[in-house]
């Protein structure tokens, strides 16, 4: 206990040391994550009229940034699989970066949900027990159980590692190899259960399709991936951790397939949209083509699907075992992706409502001011960890004689 | 971050201080915000317990509670009051759109008998203009603004809560803010809703609103007949809805949409009473539900009669 408290003392310690680099990338992050604090602050206390939702389309950028970022952390799976499970050397070098992605990302995902609250002083009342907590029958009671779930299990079995290797002991694998089988299908079923938010609601015909959840696993396989391909060579760059081209390479060969798969599970939805043109197909019509002269997500879907499109191109032929290509790609797939299952996804389900009227929705500067806050909150939470367990990792950090 | 092994000196307890003191005095201007709503904190309304788990006693309090929190906001005498469901009570409506004329007199009725907020979009009952030659509400127009009404070729379409008999917004909801009550109202505890906004999704009815703002309640033109499960003044981001002005119905009057309809488009009363103007409707006109299909079995009927 006391070694612990000690580790968590130096850690945080170790958190404000660093080049002038470190100094102006933190000061910048934070800068920007009081800013969205600084909105956030705003938006409670003038209500959600501070953001563009109406009773129209009632959920937007926050809601969208979530999804989007739940399988961004689902995706950490893709590199604990090989990692553990086909024990892949380049990847289990790695891997625990991967874990540390998953818990800044899902604090990311949970801060998106809390600010998108109209009453967020009331959180207590989801708490089990103390509030009244609508599980089994409420999906958003099976989300939060899940997020928080995948957040415990990844901070429980990069924190045990990394603290043993601080003690300079064995990790005893009883106490996290179960877990990271149980975070394999965990990682799949926060986003499974994220589709089923909106798949369960059945007056939503643009949600209401099986492809969803598999659309979400596809794409969070291509963008999360892509994000850990990039997220790694800048690790490499600024830091005296080594990730082999090799682990890189390995990820790409995932993204290609997740890539593929995305793309034609968007074509079959389309299909089922367009080709029977059933009254339902109007908020697709909405997002691909505008829908009584409401068009403003046209020109985004367009450019998504065309960034996904070169992304795939790219990563299926052979210059993306060039590092210059595989970033372009990733960058185009994060990009892409991030829009299309984003609001791309959110939006046109609130489009036209359920009774026929056609209202858009923008965010506005100060929802926007959160969203960049949460994101930077997220990078400067995940830099503040690797900043402890490289040293850890490498051997520099140690428990004090 | 080159330097990895760290040595943390006494030099560094000074940088580290700033930085704390920096750190702390940016939240702190972050927040500043928070500073006008601060007041309005009170420590009993924030740990008052869901509807169903407060005693009598505990809802006296809530109850005073909330008329002084009325008065202080608007100036304005307001009775809150609990009202219970009557035993074997099950309400239902039924709306001839035969008759309807679409005079909108309904929903400002509505609008005025439940302190709803005056702000764009509040409205419980929406009316579409609809084409003859189908029940297609894509083609609904929702802003028609004619001189007089009705217009030939159109009929027009009233839509509020269904009150469904399988509500998709109650199964939504994370905290059980909203319920059936015995009598068939679904009503929201609006001392109890976190404002996720997820019943608003769930509904194919587009019958639920969110207060993105604070109610704008005009001063004289509030009613001051309250209940806690409807039409009490709302606080700021919390989710509401029609509850077939159950602060009346409960105690045998007609709803207000009802009573301020001029053709008479309106009927509604207990399904369990035989002698009731709902049964006799149920019984002897070709009633439809709107979208059927979403399966939510709604207690809101529709029947076409000149």
């Amino acid at each position: 206990m006391k070694d612990y408290l000690a580790f968590l003392r130096r850690s945080f310690a170790l958190s404000f040391v660093g080049d002038w680099r470190y100094y102006a990338w933190m000061t910048l992050l934070t800068v920007i994550a009081l800013i969205g604090l600084n909105a956030w602050a705003v938006q409670m206390a003038q209500g959600l009229g501070t953001t563009g939702m109406t009773n129209q389309v009632s959920w937007g950028a926050y809601i969208a940034n979530f999804t989007y970022f739940v399988g961004i952390a689902a995706a950490a799976v893709m590199l604990v699989i090989p990692a553990y499970l086909y024990k892949t050397e380049p990847l289990k070098k790695v891997v625990i970066f991967g874990e540390l992605l998953a818990v800044a990302v899902i604090v990311v995902c949970l801060a998106f949900v809390t600010v998108d609250l109209g009453r967020p002083d009331r959180f207590w009342h989801m708490i089990p027990l103390i509030g009244k907590f609508n599980w089994p029958i409420s999906m958003l009671s099976w989300d939060v159980v899940a997020l928080s779930g995948y957040l415990l299990l990844n901070m429980h079995i990069a924190g045990y590692l990394i603290y043993k290797q601080y003690l300079d002991e064995a990790p005893n694998p009883k106490f996290y190899k179960p877990f990271v089988f149980i975070s394999i299908v965990w990682a799949i079923s926060i986003h499974t259960v994220t589709a089923f938010l909106y798949v369960g609601l059945g007056g939503r015909s643009f949600w209401h399709s099986a492809i969803v959840a598999p659309r979400f696993l596809a794409s969070a396989f291509a963008a999360g991936p892509s994000l850990i391909i990039l997220t790694f060579q800048v690790i490499r760059h600024f830091t005296r951790m080594k990730v082999e081209d090799e682990a890189l390479f390995l990820l790409r060969r995932i993204v290609v397939v997740a890539m593929v798969i995305n793309l034609f599970l968007l074509m079959s939805e389309l299909f089922a949209e367009f080709y029977p043109h059933t009254f339902h197909v109007a908020s697709a019509e909405y997002l691909w083509f505008g829908l009584h002269g409401a068009d403003k997500l046209v020109p985004w879907i367009w450019i998504a699907v065309t960034l996904n499109v070169i992304a795939t191109a790219i990563f299926l032929s052979a210059r993306s075992h060039r590092l210059v290509w595989l970033n372009a790609a990733c960058v185009l797939a994060i990009v892409g992706i991030w829009v299309e299952k984003g609001m791309g996804l959110i939006v046109p389900g609130f489009v036209p409502t359920p009774l026929g009227e056609v209202v858009e929705y923008g965010p506005t500067f100060n929802e926007s001011l959160v969203c960049l806050g949460i994101l930077a909150l997220g990078a400067l939470l995940y830099t503040i960890m690797i900043r402890v367990a490289i040293p850890v990792v490498l051997g520099g950090l140690r428990r004090e004689a | 971050m080159s330097n990895d092994l760290v040595q943390i000196g006494r030099r560094s307890f000074l940088k580290r201080a700033s930085v704390a003191v920096a750190g702390v005095t940016g939240v702190m201007a972050s927040l500043s915000p928070l500073k006008e709503v601060v007041g309005d904190i009170d420590i009993e309304a924030w740990l008052q317990q869901h509807y169903h788990e407060l005693s009598p006693e505990q809802m006296k309090d809530v109850l005073a509670r909330l008329e002084a929190d009325a008065k202080r906001t608007y100036g304005v005498d307001v009775k809150v009051q609990d009202i219970k469901p009557r035993p074997d009570t099950k309400f239902a409506y039924a709306l001839n759109l035969g008759v309807c004329v679409g005079c909108r007199k309904c929903a400002y009725a509505c609008e005025k008998e439940n302190n709803v907020s005056r702000s764009p979009g509040m409205q419980y009952i929406r009316v579409l203009e609809m084409d003859k030659g189908g029940v297609n509400l894509e083609t609904a127009n929702h802003q028609y603004d004619p001189e007089t009404v009705p217009k030939p070729d159109k009929y027009y379409m009233p839509v509020q809560c269904h009150q469904c008999d399988n509500p998709s917004c109650v199964k939504a909801c994370p905290v059980n803010a909203t319920w059936k009550e015995p009598d068939g109202i679904v009503v929201v505890d609006y001392n109890w809703c976190i404002g996720c906004r997820y019943c608003e999704a769930a509904c194919p009815y587009w019958a639920r609103r969110f207060n993105f703002e604070k109610p704008i309640l005009p001063k004289e033109e509030i009613n001051t007949n309250t209940a806690y499960l409807s039409n009490r003044p709302r606080p700021q981001g919390v989710m509401e809805k029609c509850t077939f002005c159950l602060h009346r119905t409960r105690e045998g009057r007609y709803p207000a949409c009802l009573e301020v309809c001029p053709t008479g488009a309106r009927v509604f009363g207990n399904l369990y009473d035989p002698k009731s103007e709902i049964r006799y409707v149920l019984e002897n006109k070709r009633v439809f539900v709107l979208k059927e299909e979403v399966g939510t079995v709604p207690n809101f009927f529709y029947f076409f009669e000149a």
